[in-house]
């Protein structure tokens, strides 16, 4: 309990060194339009979160991008397995996921901008990123389960549900953690990429575009600021979840 | 019917481990294979417990067998307390708590491998092969680790498993073998070939 509430102080002292700084710096440069004050930001925060279209744009953003987030963990999933177990399916298929892992987010964006209609593209974009990751990971998982484990199933003739839920699910599960809680990033920050490219309506990403446009510098810090709170707390709630179904299967 | 090798080959790469091996297994009591590292007695072991499949020859079980084995290491599930290890291969909770009781672990079978000493890790792998109701048990230096007091807890499970089924020990201390009344194969050359004798 001390342990945590001495992390809490440490926390919020830097919190506090660091809007300091920011606020100082503001002051210094005295222009809000090149870096507005916390203060005003908040302001700005404050006014947003009192309209429909902000949350409506965080709706709709979510929804997008954890759809792409959702079906890239299945698909990455599922091709893991696949390709763990068919050789002629892993060839055929990694030269595709490594071009897709090393290829810039912009190049896909903008070759999906031509191709898929732009409500979409968010969620498409959050797919193809987080599919390599998932897929890599978890055929890592797969590689890396304990060959003996594997033949004390054999000998003790477990079956394949058995060793499936005993052996094989419990050794592939850190790495598909750390894929889904990397992935959750990946995927929020190219989903918002997307939006502020291909501005689909009711979207973060245009809404922070438009107050780009409009040099309403407080506005694009304000979203920014959302963004950055939404990804904590997305990776905070599949944080608490993980936990949860570790305490209830234990 | 009782367990047989009939005729069977056997070998890592170049190294021939066995060549025309027979064998008929008694249909109970305990046989050990007795023998210096590297006489092919864990591969022996390994070609029972339907790990390795013989290259010539076949072995011969009754149908619908079970085996159940000690291995070298404990092999346990770090995820899986004692009780769950124990029961991996046996639905009767109440003989595993038995011989959770019997082998003096009854504080801990709610305890992860990890929480736990390696001489408790090693008598949680031989109750998990004993708890499961085998037509063969497979030992491969099972006392490793123990001390005489543990030692003497296990045995009589062992004796009393072995009214039963054939029960095939692994090691290279004469001592164990006497303390089981085992009948002693000595293993002392590769490859293996021809009839395996008792001495």
């Amino acid at each position: 309990m001390q342990n945590k509430v001495n992390k809490l102080l440490v926390g919020a002292a830097v919190a506090v060194f660091w809007i300091t700084v920011w606020a100082l710096l503001s002051g210094r440069i005295g222009e809000e339009i090149l870096l507005p004050s916390p203060a005003k930001v908040l302001e700005t925060l404050w006014t947003m979160w009192g309209t429909a279209v902000f949350w409506r744009s965080v709706a709709l953003s979510l929804l997008r991008i954890l759809g792409g987030y959702i079906a890239a963990v299945l698909v990455g999933t599922l091709l893991a397995v696949l390709t763990t177990h068919c050789r002629p399916i892993h060839v055929l298929l990694s030269p595709l996921l490594h071009i897709v892992r090393a290829a810039p987010v912009a190049s896909f964006i903008i070759l999906a901008y031509v191709w898929i209609c732009v409500q979409i593209l968010p969620a498409f974009i959050a797919f193809l990123m987080v599919v390599p990751l998932v897929w890599a990971n978890v055929c890592e998982g797969i590689e890396n389960t304990d060959k003996k484990l594997l033949e004390v199933a054999r000998v003790f003739r477990l079956g394949h549900r058995k060793t499936l839920s005993l052996i094989h699910l419990p050794s592939v599960r850190p790495y598909f953690i750390a894929a889904c809680t990397t992935g959750l990033g990946f995927a929020w920050k190219s989903g918002i990429a997307a939006e502020v490219i291909c501005n689909p309506a009711n979207s973060i990403g245009k809404q922070l575009y438009s107050a780009k446009a409009y040099l309403e510098t407080p506005e694009v810090f304000a979203w920014t600021v959302t963004v950055v709170l939404l990804s904590v707390l997305l990776e905070r709630v599949l944080l608490y979840a993980v936990k949860r179904r570790k305490a209830v299967s234990v | 019917m009782s367990i047989t090798l009939k005729n069977v080959s056997f070998a890592y790469g170049a190294t021939r481990i066995c060549e025309n091996l027979r064998w008929d297994l008694p249909e109970a009591g305990v046989v050990c294979l007795w023998g210096p590292s590297g006489c092919g007695k864990t591969t022996l072991l390994s070609l029972l417990a339907e790990l390795e499949k013989p290259q010539n020859g076949v072995i011969k079980y009754p149908s619908a067998h079970k085996v159940s084995m000690v291995f070298q290491e404990d092999r346990l599930l770090p995820w899986l307390t004692v009780q769950q290890n124990a029961a991996l291969a046996c639905n009767n909770a109440t003989r595993v708590d038995a011989l959770i009781n019997a082998v003096g672990l009854a504080d801990y079978a709610d305890s992860l491998p990890d929480a736990i000493s390696g001489g408790q890790q090693r008598r949680v792998a031989l109750i998990r092969a004993l708890a499961a109701d085998s037509d063969l048990l497979l030992l491969d230096e099972p006392f490793t680790g123990l001390d005489e007091e543990t030692k003497a807890l296990v045995l009589p499970l062992i004796r009393e498993a072995a009214q039963s089924r054939p029960v095939v020990l692994v090691t290279h201390i004469a001592e164990e073998a006497e303390a089981l009344n085992a009948t002693i194969i000595p293993l002392d050359r590769l490859p293996l070939t021809g009839n395996l004798t008792t001495r």
